[in-house]
This record gives C-alpha cells, sequence and structure tokens, in this order.
C-alpha cells in the first residue's frame, strides 16, 4: 500500500448495493403498484445518470387515487380506534428503522444530498415523526379542539424535492393519527424514496387506500389541488406555487396548510460563543446544499465583530468537503436540479451587479452533475435582490448591524418569516430578539435543528398553519361544530 | 517579559485578557466534536493515520509500581514498537516520573533511541498541591536528570477560585527553568475545570504564560481527553497563532485507547488547528494501551488479518 503524504481522506463510498431501483415505476394507489401511462426520467444529479423512469399521473390516476382514499377513509380508516390507528404508525415507523440504510442510499442517489445527512437526519427524522404521531392517535381529545374531534376525511399532500422522505412524514404521519387518508404526490425530482415508503406501507399491512403515492409533475399537483373529493390540501414548496394554491382553493370548502419560502435571519451579537456561531452559520446555510426553506440565508452579523467573524467562517469554509454524496465524508452534495442551478447562478450574477463582494470556498467541482460551491456575499444591503429573494442554495448573503434594534428591523424587513437564529451567551438579549422577531421558529444559539414535537411554520409569506407537534396535528382535525 | 505583548503580568492584565474571551457554547461545541466523530477514515488514509499517531505517542508509565526494569522495558518499546517491523516509527516521547528520568534517558540512548524524548511529570504530579518551592525544586531535579521535556500540573484549586495570577506566575517560572533545555507541557485536568469556559480560559492563560504544549488531563482523573476538549484546545491554538504568529502544541491524554479514538483526535487536528499541526511537534498523545492496538491494526492492514495479541509485545 502507497502510504500518503498528508492527510487526504480516502474515498469512503457507501454502498448502493442495498437498493435495488426498477427502471420503471407506476403509482401505489388502493394498496398496489399500478403502471402509469407516461413516463419521465429522474437522474441522480450528482452524476446525471438516469436513475428511473417515473410515471406521469393525469385525470385517470388521479381520479383513481381519490377515489381509493375516499372509500379507505370511509369503510375502514374512520371506523378503526385510534389505537388500532397507532399501531399500523408504530410499525410503519419500525420499518422504515429496520430499512434505514436503504432508505438513506436512495435519498442520496435520488436527491444528491450526503450521505451522512440522509443517513443522520432525514431518515432518522421521518421515522421520529412516524413514532411521534403514533402516539397521538389514541390521544386526539388532547389535541386542543375538545373532546371530540374529527378527521377532515381525504388529504393531498404535496411535497418538495429537498427533503422528500422527511417531508413525506411531516405530512403523512400527523394525516394518518388524525384519521384521514391520503393522496401524496412527491416532486417530480425526487419521487423514489415516496414509492420506497409505498412498499414499507404494503409490508405493514396498512389498509388498501389509506395511503396513495401519485407520481407526476406541477399539472399532476394542480388536479390533486383541484380535485372536488379532497377535503384538506398540505403543501409545502415555493411562495409562488402556494399564492396558485391559495387561489384555487379559496371558493371550496377544503382546509390548506401551506408551508412555503423563507430568508431566515442568523443574527449574531458580539458576546455570542464565535466558534459555535461560526459552526451554526454554516449549518444554517450549507445543510443540505442550502436547499432548505428555513436556511439562515442572511446573516447579520454585529459591526464589532464582524471582520473577525467572516475570517473565522472563511477558515471553517475552506474545510467543507464539496463532492461525491455518496462519499461518508462529504458535507455538501450536488445542487438537486440544472433548473434550480440555473436560478442560484442567475440570482448570484444580481449579487456581483448591484455590487456585493462574492466569496467562494475553494474547492473542486465535479465535472458531471449540478454543483454550486460554498458562497458568501459580503457588503449587503436590505436593497439586494440576494437579501431579499429565496435563492434556495449555498449562498449566503451577509449583513451587519450595530444596534440591536436595528438588528431586528433588518431580520423582519422581509415578505419572509419562517424561522430565525439568534447567538448570544447573554440570557436577557436572547429572550428580548427572539420576541421581537416575526418568524414562526427562532432558534437560540442553534440552528437547523428539528424535532416532531415541535411545530414548524411561517409567518407573512412563508405560509399557513404549523407542522409537527400539537399545532401540527390539530391541522389534520376539525372540532365537532367546526363543520 | 512582555508576553506576546498580550498582558504585562499584572493581575489587573491578565484578568482583561481572559476576560475579553469569547465564550464557548457547550451544546454546539459537543455537536461540532460529534460530527467530526463521524469522518470514515479508510484505507491509505487510515495507514497513514496510525503512523502518524505512533509517532504523536507519549508512552507513558506513571504508576507507584514502577521500577527501573518497566522503565527500561517501556524505552526499548518506544524506540522499536515493533521488534520485527522496523518501518514501524519510535514513539514521540516516553512520560514518567521524575525519578526514572535518569533511568529512562540513559536506556533510550544506549538502545539508540536518541531521537526520542523523556517528559518528566511535575509541579506535585498529578494534584499540584504543593509549595512553589517544592514545584520549582521538582522541576529542576527532572531537569537536571535528564528531561527534555517537562509536564507540569496547574494548581486547578487556584484557577477554581478566580487566583489566575497565581496559576500563570507559576507556569511562568517553571517555563523560566526550562529555558532552552524542555518543552514545557501546561496539563489542566480538564475533568476538574469542568467547563468548556474553563478549557478555553485555562488555554489562554497557559499559551500567555509560555506554554509549549497544552494538555488535557494527567490520566489519574475521569473524564479526561474527551474529544469536545481536545476540540475547544485546539480552537485556542489555532486563534492563538493568528493572534501571535506562534504555534502552540495539544496534548490529549487518558481514554485514547484504540487506534478509532486516535483517528478521531487526528480527524479533529486536521479539521479544526489544520494540517500544520499533523506533526509530534505540534501534536501529542499521552496513552499506554493504545501503542498495541495501533500495532495490531497496522499488521492488519499490512498482512489482511488480525494477528493474535501474542505478536504484539506487551511492554
Amino acid at each position: 500500500m502507497e502510504i500518503p503524504v498528508s492527510f487526504d481522506y480516502a474515498p469512503a463510498p457507501e454502498s448502493r448495493a442495498i437498493v435495488s431501483i426498477k427502471p420503471k415505476y407506476g403509482h401505489f394507489i388502493a394498496g398496489k403498484f399500478v403502471a402509469g401511462s407516461k413516463h419521465f426520467p429522474t437522474i441522480n444529479p450528482a452524476t446525471e445518470e438516469v436513475l428511473s423512469h417515473i410515471a406521469l399521473a393525469g385525470k385517470a390516476e388521479v381520479d383513481a387515487a381519490v377515489k381509493a382514499a375516499r372509500k379507505a377513509y370511509t369503510t375502514t380508516w374512520s371506523k378503526m380506534s385510534g389505537k388500532e390507528r397507532g399501531k399500523y404508525l408504530f410499525r410503519i415507523a419500525r420499518i422504515m428503522q429496520e430499512r434505514a440504510r436503504e432508505f438513506a442510499v436512495l435519498e442520496t442517489l435520488d436527491n444528491g444530498k450526503p450521505i451522512r445527512e440522509s443517513r443522520d437526519v432525514d431518515v432518522p427524522l421521518a421515522a421520529a415523526h412516524f413514532f411521534y404521531h403514533a402516539g397521538w392517535a389514541d390521544k386526539l381529545e388532547f389535541a386542543g379542539l375538545g373532546t371530540s374531534t374529527k378527521p377532515h376525511g381525504v388529504a393531498g399532500q404535496i411535497i418538495p424535492w429537498n427533503f422528500p422522505l422527511l417531508m413525506l412524514a411531516w405530512k403523512v404521519a400527523p394525516a394518518l393519527a388524525a384519521g384521514n387518508t391520503v393522496v401524496l404526490k412527491p416532486a417530480e425530482s425526487t419521487s423514489l424514496t415516496a414509492l420506497l415508503f409505498a412498499e414499507v406501507c404494503q409490508q405493514a399491512e396498512l389498509p388498501a387506500g389509506v395511503v396513495n403515492i401519485v407520481t407526476g409533475d406541477g399539472s399532476t399537483g394542480a388536479l390533486i389541488v383541484n380535485h372536488p373529493g379532497i377535503d384538506k390540501i398540505a403543501f409545502t414548496g415555493s411562495t409562488d406555487v402556494g399564492k396558485i394554491i391559495a387561489r384555487a382553493v379559496a371558493s371550496t370548502p377544503k382546509s390548506v396548510t401551506l408551508e412555503l419560502g423563507g430568508k431566515a435571519a442568523n443574527i449574531i451579537f458580539e458576546d455570542a460563543a464565535l466558534d459555535e456561531a461560526v459552526e451554526g452559520i454554516v449549518n444554517g446555510i450549507f445543510f443540505n446544499q442550502g436547499h432548505v426553506c428555513c436556511a439562515g440565508s442572511r446573516l447579520i452579523l454585529q459591526e464589532s465583530i464582524a471582520d473577525e467573524v467572516l475570517e473565522k467562517l472563511k477558515v471553517r469554509m475552506a474545510k467543507i468537503r464539496v463532492g461525491d454524496p455518496m462519499d461518508k465524508n462529504t458535507d455538501v452534495g450536488a445542487i438537486n436540479s440544472k433548473e434550480q442551478l440555473t436560478k442560484i447562478i442567475e440570482l448570484t450574477a444580481a449579487g456581483d451587479a448591484e455590487g456585493a463582494q462574492r466569496w467562494s470556498a475553494p474547492c473542486e467541482l465535479p465535472t458531471k452533475g449540478f454543483w454550486f460551491a460554498p458562497t458568501i456575499f459580503t457588503g449587503v444591503t436590505q436593497a439586494h435582490r440576494i437579501a431579499r429573494e429565496e435563492i434556495f442554495g449555498p449562498v449566503l448573503s451577509v449583513l451587519t448591524f450595530r444596534t440591536p434594534q436595528e438588528a431586528i428591523d433588518k431580520a423582519n424587513n422581509t415578505p419572509f418569516g419562517l424561522s430565525a437564529g439568534v447567538w448570544s451567551e447573554k440570557g436577557s438579549r436572547i429572550l428580548w430578539a427572539t420576541q421581537q422577531l416575526r418568524a414562526g421558529v427562532v432558534w437560540a444559539n442553534t440552528f437547523n435543528k428539528f424535532d416532531p414535537t415541535s411545530p414548524f411554520g411561517g409567518y407573512k409569506e412563508s405560509g399557513w398553519g404549523r407542522e409537527g407537534g400539537r399545532h401540527g396535528l390539530s391541522a389534520y382535525l376539525k372540532g365537532v361544530g367546526h363543520e | 517579559m512582555n508576553f506576546y505583548g498580550l498582558v504585562d503580568g499584572t493581575d489587573a492584565s491578565l484578568k482583561h485578557y481572559l476576560r475579553e474571551l469569547s465564550g464557548v457554547d457547550q451544546v454546539g461545541a459537543d455537536a461540532r466534536a460529534a460530527m467530526l466523530a463521524t469522518r470514515s477514515i479508510k484505507t491509505t488514509s487510515k495507514r497513514w493515520a496510525i503512523d502518524t499517531a505512533i509517532s504523536m505517542v507519549d508512552l507513558t508509565t506513571l504508576e507507584g509500581a514502577d521500577t527501573v526494569g518497566k522503565v527500561q522495558a517501556l524505552c526499548t518499546k518506544a524506540v522499536r514498537p515493533d521488534p520485527t517491523d522496523s518501518s514501524v516509527p519510535s514513539v514521540g516521547a516516553v512520560c514518567v516520573y521524575n525519578d526514572m528520568v535518569a533511568t529512562a534517558r540513559k536506556h533510550l540512548d544506549l538502545v539508540g533511541g536518541q531521537h526520542v524524548g523523556v517528559a518528566a511529570v511535575s509541579t506535585a504530579f498529578p494534584s499540584g498541591r504543593a509549595s512553589m518551592p517544592v514545584k520549582i525544586r521538582d522541576t529542576q531535579d527532572a531537569l537536571d536528570a535528564g528531561a527534555s521535556e517537562i509536564d507540569m500540573v496547574i494548581d486547578r484549586g487556584a484557577f477554581l477560585s478566580g487566583n489566575y495570577i497565581d496559576v500563570f506566575n507559576e507556569i511562568v517560572a517553571i517555563k523560566a527553568l526550562c529555558g532552552e533545555r524542555a518543552h514545557l507541557k501546561v496539563i489542566f485536568e480538564t475533568g476538574e475545570l469542568v467547563t468548556y469556559d474553563n478549557v478555553r480560559k485555562a488555554s489562554f492563560l497557559a499559551m500567555a504564560a509560555g506554554a509549549d504544549f497544552i494538555k488535557t488531563s494527567t490520566g489519574k482523573v475521569v473524564p479526561a481527553a474527551t474529544a469536545p476538549v481536545v476540540l475547544v484546545m485546539l480552537e485556542a491554538v489555532r486563534d492563538f497563532y493568528s493572534m501571535t504568529q506562534r504555534r502552540i502544541g495539544v496534548k490529549p491524554a487518558g481514554g485514547i485507547r484504540n487506534t478509532k479514538d486516535a483517528i478521531k483526535q487526528l480527524v479533529l487536528v486536521n479539521e479544526t488547528a489544520g494540517p500544520e499541526w499533523l506533526t509530534p511537534s505540534l501534536f501529542r498523545i499521552g496513552a499506554s494501551a493504545l501503542l498495541n492496538d495501533l500495532l495490531m491494526q497496522r499488521m492488519k492492514m499490512d498482512d489482511g488479518y488480525y494477528a493474535s495479541p501474542a505478536y504484539v509485545t506487551i511492554d
């Protein structure tokens, strides 16, 4: 063995042997996989390799899925006791844990996120959501809506490509616990783990039609949103699509929850623990390639420590390992799609054009696939597009402030309000700041921490309603008398 | 003395210097150390790490039952850890009590180990509970016997009661004794300082006072060299370098018993202080059992199978 002269980590690739990807997939309707009519390719964004072909659901398939969901709701699921429903959810959670590696590998291949994150974050959290909601299934009278609650019926759920399996869990687990049945559509570029989840539903012997999964693009999503047989819509995705959905359901009896975009402020006060704050900045914006609606994409830094923090941040960013998502040592993987990469390039070019200073981590990017080096822009003001628009990529805009009030004013001066971060070693300052921030989630001395017990959702254009915790559960219930 | 221009030797300036330090968030430091522990070091990089770790071991015996024979055996092992394979590097140093320094030096020289240092634990190791004249005599004794490295303990009582200047002055005095003759390693006993804020404070105090190395523990107190404690110390030496352009070494000691633990330490170094610290002159691992596990893993990598422990010498 040739021994190297320095500590360059040798490749440590996770094996993909554990997953078997079929050349073509259909839909999962009424407990069975049914063939699709039209198909489109799904690729590995790290290599551009075509992984499989995904079916595009049209009206017939969506109708069939809604019909199956309705039948399962009326005949089985709404009649079953909460205790029995809970058993299915526990079973699904355990099977997800047993097949965790399979889910993680498949997620990384299909999405481009590092295996370390799919293995340590996405899959364990997805299982945790099923465990948490399994416990709720027979305790719905304590959900805060009175002692007599009812499910909505059939829930139509449309999820994004950034956390495909985790967003599925956020949607399916509370819906089922509350007694609804679902028609779920994964994002067109990341359908594979949802289809593997369908297998898990079969393995758990979930009654046919309780979970139906139809794949497709925005046209399929529109069919779900506008379907008269659906009682509740839950959507996670862009604010633009969220507005379309809100308009579409405005004149219908459907209830809606929307989890949309963000442009979160991550505020670092001069008395913060700086090394951990730097970690928090990195985790806030470079976690999952910045494809995170609650990403800390605006760093709001006290001027007195700005130079020191930026120097530390650059040193730290130079250590970020960008590359093969299947390598266990990779920190930042591939951008999910060519379209997303184009959008990131376009917005960062606007940053240059508007006079902000760009600095990118020195890293070698693979030649195939979609890649963007972790990047920061300094000299950014509130008026810059990169301070206002969601980039949804590994790009951080750095702004500074002089007084605590100025930090809060800048943080809140956005149409979004999904999340925020506050870093200080001073408890009173944290309590004050968190009360002022208009954001659904405020993290203190940490960032991007998720837990099924904690409600998640936005102010303003970041969405309607909450997911997770008792608040999230209640979105899938109505108190009797709220018909 | 000007202490890098950071303090002027007065209590007031020292307090000011230590108060200016940023705090350490325990949850964040633990999380960062846990994340770095997930690094997967395989094949060629593992082989590099094993040899590098061997060269960084301070092979240690600090027992009441130490004898001349035991120390001589340790020295032989230190020079040629694997008698059947001359490609195995020598360890960084042997670490013994004062009265064994002369024995160790003589025996190392006898077996061709002129390049291996002798580290003496000093200043009333491990508790540090003795008067200053005794600590001075203790150190002088070790230096006279030929110690090339002094591993002193700080007065944790003084530190915890806020008498930072006493701790500082002790380090300054011992450093003055060491002069050019010996490297000074300052042991904090982080298991007694407890908080990461204290570890960071002790690190900056010791570096300003003239430490060449900062060391976690005596090996007599648990917990010892936990990953987050080493992380905090590595951040301190990195920051001190950017302030002074001088690189201070780090020595975790206690609880690092196998190859996996040692490689995790090297990952911490690589991604925190940086690759410049991946040398025995700036990073040491205080250990005894670790060396044999490194040797067994090395054999496994070269031969493709695990040998019986009978193929590794016990001392």
